[in-house]
C-alpha cells in the first residue's frame, strides 16, 4: 500500500513568503499524478517535501498511511528522479544503479539481479560498465529511472525529468516513462511544467498556481471542464482564446454580445445553466479547434461571422489562423486545405456547444 | 535599386578587411604575451639556473670574480658529496618528511570535514564562518609568530618538530579550507539529495561522493599544503634553535653559514636538493592542481 497523502501543506520560507498554500491531495496506491503549472507555482517545492528534502512548515505528509513528517528521506521509502540526472559522475552506471542498495546492505546477487532487470526494462545493459560521461542525455537519464526502480521503492518522484532533453528526445523519453509506469505500477508523482506532458503521462493531473492547487482530475477532464480561466488558459496548446462579452436575455433565448457588434446565441442546452447570470459582463472561453472556417458548418449551436486573418501557419495536418477580436489575439485551426491568407476576411465558426463562460472576477467557470 | 545594394566584390572587400584586422589584432596579442612570458620566465628561473650552476663550483671558483658567474669553469659534484654525506642534512631532511607528512594529513582532514560542513550543511552561522576562515588566512605569519611563541613556549615545544606540526596547520587549514569549499559548492546540490534519498548519511556522502568527486580540488589543497609545510620559514626560525629540529629551509643556511663564511656552493647545492620534492610534486600533479584551482570558477 503505497498511498501519499498531502494535508493542508504549507511551505514558507524566511521573511513569510508562502511558495505552498495549505495544499490538501490525494494520491492513490499505483497512481501516476502529475503536478503541473508555471515556474514558482509551489509543484517542486510539493514534490520536495514528499521526498523530505524541503522541511514542512505545517501540514501532514503520508506515505503507505504513515506522517513522515520527521523522517528522513533515506528512511521514506522513495526514489527521485532529478532533473539533471544526480548520476554520480565517478561511478559506473552499474555502480550507480547499486549504489543505494549497497548502503542498505542488500546481497550481492540480489543487488546484481535488480539491476540487470532495470537495464533490461530500460534497455541500457550493454551501458553498464560505462561512466554517466560516456553516456547521451537520453541514456544518463535512463539510468537515473533505473537506480530509482532497482530500489522498488514505494513511491517515485520525478523533478521535471525530460526539462533538459530535446523536443524528440523528450517524446521518447515520455512513452518509456509510461512503459516503466505500467510496468511496475508504482505509485508515482511527477512534476512538470509542460502541460502535454502532464496530459499525455497522467493518470490524474493536478494544476498548481500561486501555491495553491486549481483543480485536480484527470487529463480529458481538466481539458473538457477545466474549473477556473487559469486551468482553461493553461491545459491545450494552442491555448484557449478568451473573449470578453456581455450574456443577455432576449426574446426567451441567451446571446453574447461581443464588443465588435457580434452576437452569438448561446445553445439551448446551456440556457438553463447560464439564465442566473443573464445581464452580467462574462469571459466567452473557446478552444482554438471550436473556432474554424465556416465551410459546411451548420449544426446547431454554431455561429458564423466574419474575421480577417493577420498571420497563418499551415503546421501539415492543420493550418493555426491568428486574428484579434477587440484586440485580444485570437488562434483558430483550420484544416489545412482551408483558404486562409493573411489580410483577406473569410467566415469562420464558432462551436458556442464547447464554450466556456467565466466570471472575469472570480475566474471560476459558470 | 541598384544603387542601395552592396557589390559583391565590396561585401567581399569588407570582409576580408575585417578577417586580416583580427588576424593582425591576434598577431599582436600573441606577440605582447611572448614577450611578457620570455621576460617573466628569464626573472624566475634566472635563480634556480643560478643556484644550480653555482652548486656545480668548488669554492675558489665561487670566490673568484673574474669571468662571467654563470659560467663553470671546473666542474665538481663536491658540494654535494659534502651535503649528502652529512648527518645533519639527512636529519634536516628527515624532519622536512615528517613535518610536512602531518601537516598535510591534519591539514586535509580538518579542511575537508570544515569545507564539507560549511558549504553543504546549512546551519545558522555557516556564512559568517566561513568567511573567518578565509580572513584568518588573511593574517600575515610575521604577525602571528609572537603570540604563537607564547603558545608553543607555554606548551614546552620549543626547539620540537612538535611544535611545528602544531602551528604550520594556522597557515594551511584556512586556504585549503577555502578552497575545498569552491570546489565542494560547485558540485550539483541534486547530487547530496540523490545520495541522501539512496540512504547515505551524511558521512557516507561525503567519502562516498564528495571525496571522490572533489578529488582533483583535494590535490590542489594538498600541494598547497606540501608547499608550504615544506618551504615555511619565519616559525621554524622563531621556534627552533636546536640543529636537531630544524626542518631543511632553516637548517641549510643555518648551518652552512658560519659567522661571515658562506659555504655558497653548498648552500646553493643544498636548496636545489630541496627544492626537488615540491617540483617534483608539482610536476606528477600539475593537471590536478590547475583543475582544483579552476573549478569554481568555471562550473555553476
Amino acid at each position: 500500500m503505497a498511498q501519499v497523502s498531502l494535508r493542508k501543506i504549507v511551505k514558507e520560507y524566511e521573511g513569510g513568503v508562502q511558495a505552498v498554500k495549505g495544499i490538501d491531495l490525494d494520491i492513490a496506491d499505483h497512481e501516476f499524478v502529475v503536478l503541473v503549472g508555471p515556474s514558482g507555482c509551489g509543484k517542486s517545492t510539493t514534490l520536495r517535501m514528499i521526498a523530505g528534502l524541503e522541511e514542512i512548515s505545517s501540514g501532514e505528509v503520508s506515505i503507505g498511511g504513515a506522517v513522515v513528517n520527521d523522517i528522513p528521506p533515506r528512511d521514506r521509502d522513495i526514489a527521485m528522479v532529478f532533473q539533471n540526472y544526480a548520476l554520480y559522475p565517478h561511478m559506473s552506471v552499474y555502480d550507480n544503479m547499486a549504489f543505494g542498495l549497497m548502503l542498505r546492505k542488500f546481497d550481492k546477487g540480489e543487488i546484481r539481479r535488480r539491476v540487470e532487470n532495470a537495464a533490461r526494462i530500460l534497455d541500457i545493459g550493454e551501458l553498464l560498465a560505462r561512466k554517466p560521461k560516456a553516456l547521451s542525455g537520453g541514456q544518463r537519464q535512463r539510468v537515473a529511472m533505473g537506480r530509482a526502480i532497482v530500489r522498488d521503492p514505494k513511491v517515485f518522484l520525478f523533478d521535471e525529468p525530460l526539462s533538459n532533453l530535446d523536443a524528440k528526445l523528450r517524446v521518447q523519453m515520455r512513452t518509456e516513462i509510461k512503459k516503466v509506469h505500467q510496468a511496475v505500477r508504482t505509485t508515482t508523482v511527477y512534476v512538470t511544467h509542460d502541460q502535454v506532458e502532464a496530459m499525455t503521462l497522467a493518470d490524474r493531473v493536478v494544476v498548481m498556481n500561486g501555491g495553491i492547487i486549481e483543480q485536480v482530475g484527470p487529463p480529458q477532464e481538466l481539458y473538457h471542464h477545466p474549473a477556473t480561466r487559469f486551468v482553461a488558459g493553461f491545459i491545450g496548446s494552442p491555448a484557449m482564446n478568451f473573449l470578453p462579452a456581455r450574456l443577455e436575455n432576449g426574446a426567451g433565448a441567451l446571446r453574447l454580445n461581443l464588443p465588435d457588434g457580434i452576437v452569438l446565441p448561446v445553445p439551448a442546452e446551456r440556457t438553463n445553466r447560464y439564465a442566473p447570470h443573464a445581464g452580467k459582463e462574462v469571459l466567452l472561453g473557446l478552444r482554438p479547434e471550436h473556432l474554424t472556417d465556416a465551410r459546411g458548418e451548420n449544426r446547431p449551436g454554431v455561429s458564423s461571422f466574419q474575421a480577417v486573418p493577420e498571420v497563418v501557419e499551415p503546421m501539415g495536418m492543420e493550418t493555426l489562423v491568428h486574428f484579434k477580436m477587440h484586440g485580444a489575439e485570437i488562434c483558430a485551426r483550420f484544416n489545412p486545405d482551408a483558404p486562409a491568407e493573411p489580410g483577406r476576411g473569410i467566415a469562420m465558426s464558432a462551436d458556442l456547444n464547447q464554450m466556456h463562460l467565466i466570471e472575469p472576477a472570480s475566474g471560476r467557470v459558470l | 535599386m541598384s544603387a542601395t545594394v552592396s557589390t559583391p566584390g565590396s561585401v567581399g572587400g569588407g570582409i576580408g578587411r575585417k578577417t586580416g584586422s583580427l588576424h593582425k589584432e591576434r598577431r599582436w596579442a600573441l606577440v605582447s604575451a611572448y614577450v611578457f612570458l620570455v621576460v617573466f620566465a628569464v626573472l624566475f628561473l634566472a635563480p634556480p639556473v643560478y643556484m644550480f650552476i653555482t652548486s656545480f663550483k668548488g669554492s675558489a671558483e665561487v670566490a673568484n670574480l673574474q669571468g662571467s658567474p654563470w659560467m663553470i669553469r671546473n666542474p665538481t659534484l663536491e658540494n654535494y658529496t659534502a651535503i649528502l654525506g652529512d648527518r645533519m642534512f639527512l636529519r634536516f631532511f628527515l624532519n622536512s618528511a615528517i613535518i610536512t607528512a602531518l601537516v598535510v594529513f591534519i591539514t586535509m582532514v580538518v579542511s575537508t570535514l570544515a569545507a564539507f560542513a560549511l558549504a553543504r550543511m546549512r546551519f545558522w552561522g555557516s556564512q559568517v564562518l566561513a568567511t573567518g576562515v578565509f580572513l584568518t588566512y588573511l593574517v600575515p605569519e610575521t604577525l602571528l609568530f609572537i603570540p604563537l611563541y607564547q603558545i608553543v613556549g607555554g606548551l614546552g615545544l620549543l626547539n620540537s618538530i612538535w611544535g611545528l606540526v602544531l602551528v604550520y596547520p594556522t597557515l594551511t587549514v584556512p586556504f585549503c579550507t577555502w578552497i575545498m569549499i569552491g570546489y565542494f559548492a560547485s558540485i550539483p546540490k541534486e547530487l547530496d539529495e540523490a545520495a541522501l534519498i539512496d540512504g547515505a548519511n551524511w558521512m557516507q556522502m561525503l567519502t562516498r561522493i564528495f571525496i571522490p568527486v572533489a578529488m582533483p580540488g583535494i590535490i590542489a589543497a594538498t600541494i598547497f599544503a606540501f608547499t608550504v609545510s615544506w618551504a615555511a620559514f619565519v616559525y621554524p626560525t622563531a621556534f627552533v634553535t636546536t640543529p636537531d629540529a630544524m626542518p631543511l629551509t632553516i637548517g641549510v643556511v643555518s648551518q652552512l653559514v658560519r659567522a661571515d663564511t658562506f659555504a655558497w656552493g653548498q648552500i646553493m647545492a643544498g636548496s636545489l636538493l630541496a627544492a626537488l620534492p615540491p617540483v617534483v610534486i608539482y610536476a606528477l600533479l600539475m593537471d590536478y592542481y590547475i583543475a582544483g584551482l579552476t573549478a569554481g570558477a568555471t562550473k555553476g
